[in-house]
């Protein structure tokens, strides 16, 4: 038991979720908005996987950090439009569409990383990131260095949260985008578009999924590897759930994700005899215990992988 | 009469090859109530459909004050004052009332929604108007009457001066339907000018101040209420005297579908209870409701789709458990669907193959489908019930309604049934092919099969039932012979007033 | 401009849509050659020698075919009752594992005869059970199967990890993380000598076969079809869902699982955490190539093997990276969805 609380008073403990929270909570962010339109975004593995190698490519390349930032959202945007055209304009199945851009964006990733980077090896770092100490705040005895001694894009991970529960929830925006999800055919008779609607959250969404990949190379890690984004994107979908289609829930769900993530990785270094992908194996397990616990009590945005077509019902 | 608020000229709009809009004129003057009338398929809801924008007619124009509507632009029409209240409702379930009635009126870039002033405007329309509703409560939380002043209320909130109701009664109760009139009237007499779609007779009659009657897509009359009576529209709307089927008398046989107090359960409601009734051989039992009743959790306990709670079902004067789809089938129980292209048929497959599907016990052998057998059935029911526009090879989804209704009877009346469920087994369909569903239904009942409709439809279950009860709120209403029958006191008992109910008409 | 639903398919262009979606996915990615600054006709002539230039590529070919075939047979009997199981992956290492564990050691003493056969019969059950978590939940709880199914990889390649890292661990791969290799016994005959092709493609072809036969001629067939074109319709023709969607989650893992005991006794002879790169979700792009049709599979798998195998020769020469592959072979996947599309819809203004 000591184990335990010994990792839990650490302030290093708290300090790691944040930063393991991060990119999951753009990601999570991102293929809620989507669906609070209406459409499942299984682009998101690829898309995070993209904006993680072209984020890190144009730092690589000399852009400042925030540059890279952007880089990766407006990589994210092209495929949201890719996703859009799939899903809304032709009405395709959510399911294949996102799996294909996914195979698309991740295999494509690859492709323009080794063309940069031919050979395998030790592949080559930036400067990424550093904690920024919040004054006063960071100077706290435990909570300082727990809380606030964050990089950047985690601070703007938490106000991107914040705003996006007031954008859905507060401003005829968000209203036109639930009603959307919910039924596209009462917005489309009220005077919003939900192929606009679904085009703009999409694409947005996607850009937000992309600055999540962002975030694993230009801050948790310097470099960009295959693979790395490891299923980071199917967790996301899993939060979303979890979440009820609430960023605020969503917010919370990544953190605690995190903590059991973050809390595994210490146990890991003290518990012996038990082999280390168990330990590996908890993020996926809560997941599925997490979709299995929510899914028949969530309220499921009614019009989710519906597609919409005028004069169609 | 006043001056037209809305004039329509000479509207046309074409679907492949069916004109269902063939030069519409008409118009609509202040503070007045028009009937739109005509069967189903007349082009009544297309019309509507183009006023408020969501097709764009190939030709003719909208005027509203004198000023044409761009066409297309639902947007356009709501500026213009125009309100549209669905038929199915367009509304959001998951969503408060306040949200659904608030989706699209502000500037979408707004930081901040008005939810107060939206709110206050709210209650006062729906205080001007009698149409009390919680703005907070959730939609789905709401009872059908409920949602659709929700649905008047949207359109009243959009500052509406001309609303459009497409079948505003076809969900709700006797009750809740005069009540909607009424408060359609005092609207009227506000100055809003009123359009509603119907093919009632009654309602139209009582509602309107005048009548415009289309069928095929075109203007075939128009009356003020005071000059015409029922008869007259009648006609006007089918175009000729309506031919049905005359039902000849027949001696019932022996009893053999029975239920007693039977009651379902759905999710903690309940949904059917204390429900009774017998059914004979060779004779057509009715039971008529507004929909949304329990019809349909009725027809599913008889299918084998929906187990009972509670209640004992005698089938051939035996008690039986619950049944499945296969027991059913097995019995000799034939079904209709409610819902043709939902449970009836599976479009992507073809006629052989929905032929088959429900007895693929009897048509196979040692698992393997046997396909010509198949294809020899399919054919036999093409031939003898008239089905056209398919091969049995074809795909199911290329038939009409009314050939894909006819396949589904045919593939439950070729095997001679001694029982058959069918629910709304006319629904939608032209006259032709009501017709046609109709005899089949009375064919089988003369060769002794016994006969369970279900309708909503009054004159269809008058011209082919023996016996008629009434289903409200999940309960069913003692019988009543259809010689007894006439429209006041089947009206009485879908609106719950069974004390008219003759005693010796419901002894067994 | 919009789009309406075509009354008729002709036939011609079911056939000519898989064909206008590779010619598609191959015009796109000559544009990413061509930018990384490589002849774009020559690189395509390259990756065609690397598929078919010689015996040994050709039968190399042929040998990446075969697991592809049976992902792809997994995917295809899964999408066309819409169940959308998407952890063939995971259902591979899992049968993988199975038969490196009963191969190695377990059941070494059998004779051949009768080890292969229950050796393949075990992969495939492996790959079976993988399914059926992701199915459960789904009809207990209603959660969408796709990142179940998904999520289900990650795990399954962990708890691969774990046991080659553990106790069938070969003491004699110098520390590697490396499953004891089968018995030699218990490996697949070649179909064609002195090269890696072995009975597994004859095995996947009469399996397709058999596929196409079960979808076509069977009950069961007819009753998943019915089941995924429309469940309520099937569900009032007395179709049992649940018991037809568990058949046909057996019948797809089974498949994904088989894939991958047929690469370990055909091929690898043991088992490591990178046998496979990617065979179950390329199983994905194989299955709607083929329109998930059983037959087309086939060729689908063919088409896909060629663009693997070629770009390891194409990039050797031209230094194009071989992703350039999975690059093409999902954007096939990709322009085979419009393709099908317009072979439901047409543009009309």
């Amino acid at each position: 038991m000591s184990v335990v609380f010994d990792i839990l008073a650490s302030a290093g403990l708290w300090a790691a979720i944040l930063r393991i929270a991060t990119p999951l909570i753009f990601g999570t962010l991102g293929a809620l908005l989507c669906e609070r339109a209406g459409v499942l975004n299984l682009g998101i593995e690829g898309i995070m996987t993209f904006g993680a190698m072209i984020g890190w490519l144009a730092v690589f390349h000399g852009a400042d950090l925030w540059t890279g930032v952007l880089v990766a959202a407006i990589s994210g945007t092209l495929f949201g439009v890719l996703h859009s055209l799939l899903t809304v304009t032709l009405g395709l199945s959510q399911h294949v569409s996102g799996l294909g851009v996914t195979l698309f964006a991740s295999s494509f990733s690859y492709y323009v990383f080794r063309l940069v980077v031919p050979v395998a090896g030790t592949p080559p770092t930036v400067m990424p990131f550093q904690p920024i100490d919040i004054p006063a705040l960071s100077s706290l005895p435990f909570i300082g260095p727990a809380f606030f001694t964050q990089t950047a894009p985690t601070y703007l991970a938490i106000v991107i949260a914040l705003i996006m529960g007031y954008i859905i929830f507060r401003t005829p925006v968000g209203l036109a985008i639930r009603m959307t999800g919910e039924n596209p055919h009462a917005a489309e008779a009220q005077g919003v578009n939900p192929m606009k609607v679904r085009y703009g959250a999409v694409i947005a969404g996607s850009a937000l999924m992309a600055v999540g990949g962002a975030f694993l190379t230009l801050s948790a890690f310097n470099s960009f590897f295959p693979t790395m984004v490891q299923g980071r994107g199917w967790i996301c979908i899993a939060l979303v759930v979890f979440a009820s289609w609430r960023p605020g829930r969503a917010l919370f769900g990544a953190l605690l994700f995190a903590f059991f993530d973050a809390f595994q990785l210490r146990l890991q270094t003290v518990v012996e005899g038990v082999p280390y992908q168990i330990f590996l194996m908890t993020p996926y397990i809560l997941s599925i215990f997490a979709l299995a616990l929510m899914a028949r009590r969530a309220r499921v945005p009614q019009a989710l992988m519906q597609p919409y077509r005028r004069g169609e019902r | 009469m006043t001056t037209p608020v809305l004039d329509i000229i000479g509207v046309s709009k074409r679907f492949g090859d069916n004109l269902a809009n063939d030069g519409i004129s008409m118009s609509l003057g202040k503070g007045e109530i028009v009937a739109l009338l005509g069967e189903n398929g007349a082009g009544k809801t297309t019309l509507m459909s183009i006023l408020f924008g969501h097709y764009v007619p190939d030709d003719g124009q909208i005027r509203i004050d004198g000023e044409e509507l761009p066409p297309g632009k639902p947007r356009a029409a709501i500026g213009a004052g125009v309100g549209m209240v669905h038929q199915h409702f367009s509304l959001a379930s998951n969503l408060t009332v306040l949200e659904n009635v608030m989706t699209g009126t502000e500037q979408l870039w707004k930081l901040r929604s008005a939810t107060e002033e939206a709110r206050k405007k709210l209650v006062g329309i729906a205080e001007r108007f009698g149409l009390k509703v919680d703005p907070d409560a959730r939609l789905g939380d709401l009872s059908v009457g409920e949602q659709q002043r929700v649905e008047i209320l949207k359109a009243l909130y959009n500052d509406a001066r001309i609303l459009i109701l497409d079948e505003p009664t076809a969900v709700l109760t006797n009750i809740e339907a005069e009540r909607m009139f009424a408060t359609l009237k005092d609207m009227a007499r506000q100055g809003l000018s009123l359009i509603f779609i119907s093919h009632k007779l009654d309602e139209v009659m009582a509602a309107a101040h005048r009548i415009v009657v289309l069928r095929g897509g075109k203007v075939v009359a128009e009356r003020k209420a005071s000059e015409t009576n029922k008869a007259e529209l009648a006609e006007l709307m089918v175009g000729r005297r309506v031919t049905r089927p005359v039902r000849e008398p027949s001696t019932p046989g022996a009893v053999v579908l029975e239920l007693r107090d039977l009651g379902v359960r759905i999710g903690g409601v309940e949904r059917l209870k204390n429900v009774g009734f017998v059914l004979r051989e060779g004779e057509v039992l009715g039971i008529i409701g507004v929909s949304g009743n329990g019809q349909a959790p009725l027809a599913r306990v008889l299918s084998g789709t929906l187990a009972r709670t509670s209640g004992e079902l005698l089938l051939y004067g035996e008690a039986v458990g619950n049944l499945s789809v296969g027991d059913v089938v097995d019995a000799g129980i034939g079904r209709i669907p409610e819902d043709r292209n939902g449970e009836g048929a599976i479009g992507e497959m073809s006629i052989w193959e929905n032929a088959v599907l429900e007895r693929l016990p009897a048509y196979s052998r040692n698992g393997l489908v046997d396909r010509k057998a198949g294809m020899a059935f399919a054919k036999s029911i093409i031939d003898a019930f008239d089905v056209r526009g398919g091969t049995p090879a074809s795909g199911t989804r290329l038939l009409s309604g009314g050939n894909m209704q006819k396949l589904i009877l045919g593939r439950n009346l070729s095997h001679r049934p001694r029982i058959l469920i069918a629910a709304q087994p006319a629904r939608g369909l032209d006259e032709g092919a009501v017709a046609a569903v109709h005899a089949r239904i009375l064919e089988a009942r003369k060769a002794g099969t016994a006969v369970l409709l279900i309708s909503e439809d009054l004159d269809e279950v008058i011209s082919l039932a023996d016996r008629i009860q009434a289903i409200v709120g999940g309960r069913l209403s003692p019988p009543v012979n259809a010689e007894e029958a006439d429209a006041r006191l089947l009206g009485l008992m879908m609106s719950g007033d069974w004390s008219h109910i003759a005693e010796a008409a419901h002894a067994p | 401009m919009r789009l309406e639903r075509r009354e008729h398919r002709p036939l011609l262009l079911l056939i000519g849509a898989p064909v206008a979606a590779i010619v598609a996915a191959l015009v796109l990615s000559g544009i990413l050659i061509a930018i990384a600054g490589a002849p774009v006709f020559e690189a395509y002539r390259r990756i065609l020698i690397g598929a078919f230039g010689s015996r040994l590529s050709a039968t190399e070919t042929l040998t990446r075919a075969t697991p592809l075939i049976l992902t792809g047979l997994a995917a295809a009997v899964a999408f066309r009752a819409r169940l959308w199981n998407i952890g063939a992956e995971g259902q591979f290492y899992l049968g993988a594992i199975a038969v490196a564990a009963f191969g190695s050691k377990l059941l070494a003493d059998l004779p051949g005869p009768i080890l292969i056969p229950l050796l393949l019969i075990i992969g495939a059950t492996a790959g079976m059970m993988l399914i059926l978590l992701p199915l459960w939940l789904r009809l207990r709880f209603s959660v969408d199967e796709v990142v179940t199914s998904l999520l289900m990889n990650f795990i399954a390649v962990l708890f691969v990890s774990m046991l080659i890292d553990g106790v069938l661990k070969d003491p004699l791969a110098f520390g590697w993380p490396q499953s004891q290799p089968v018995a030699d016994h218990a490996t697949l005959p070649k179909l064609i000598a002195r090269s890696r092709l072995h009975i597994g493609l004859a095995i996947a072809i009469v399996l397709a076969v058999v596929v196409y036969l079960i979808q076509s001629r069977t009950v069961f067939g007819m009753q998943s079809r019915a089941a995924g074109l429309n469940p309520q319709g099937a569900f009032f023709a007395g179709v049992p869902l649940g018991r037809t969607l568990v058949k046909v989650a057996c019948l797809s893992g089974g498949l994904a699982g088989l894939a991958g005991a047929i690469e370990v006794m055909g091929v690898k002879g043991y088992v490591t955490t990178d046998l496979s790169p990617g065979f179950g979700y390329a199983g994905i792009v194989v299955a709607m190539l083929a329109n998930l049709n059983p037959i087309g599979v086939v060729f689908a798998a063919l088409f896909t093997a060629i663009m693997f195998v070629g770009a390891d020769g194409m990039s050797r020469s031209l230094g194009i990276p071989t992703y350039i592959a999975d690059v093409t072979v999902a954007l096939s996947l990709l322009t085979m969805l419009v393709a099908l599309f317009f072979t439901q819809y047409r543009i009309r203004r």
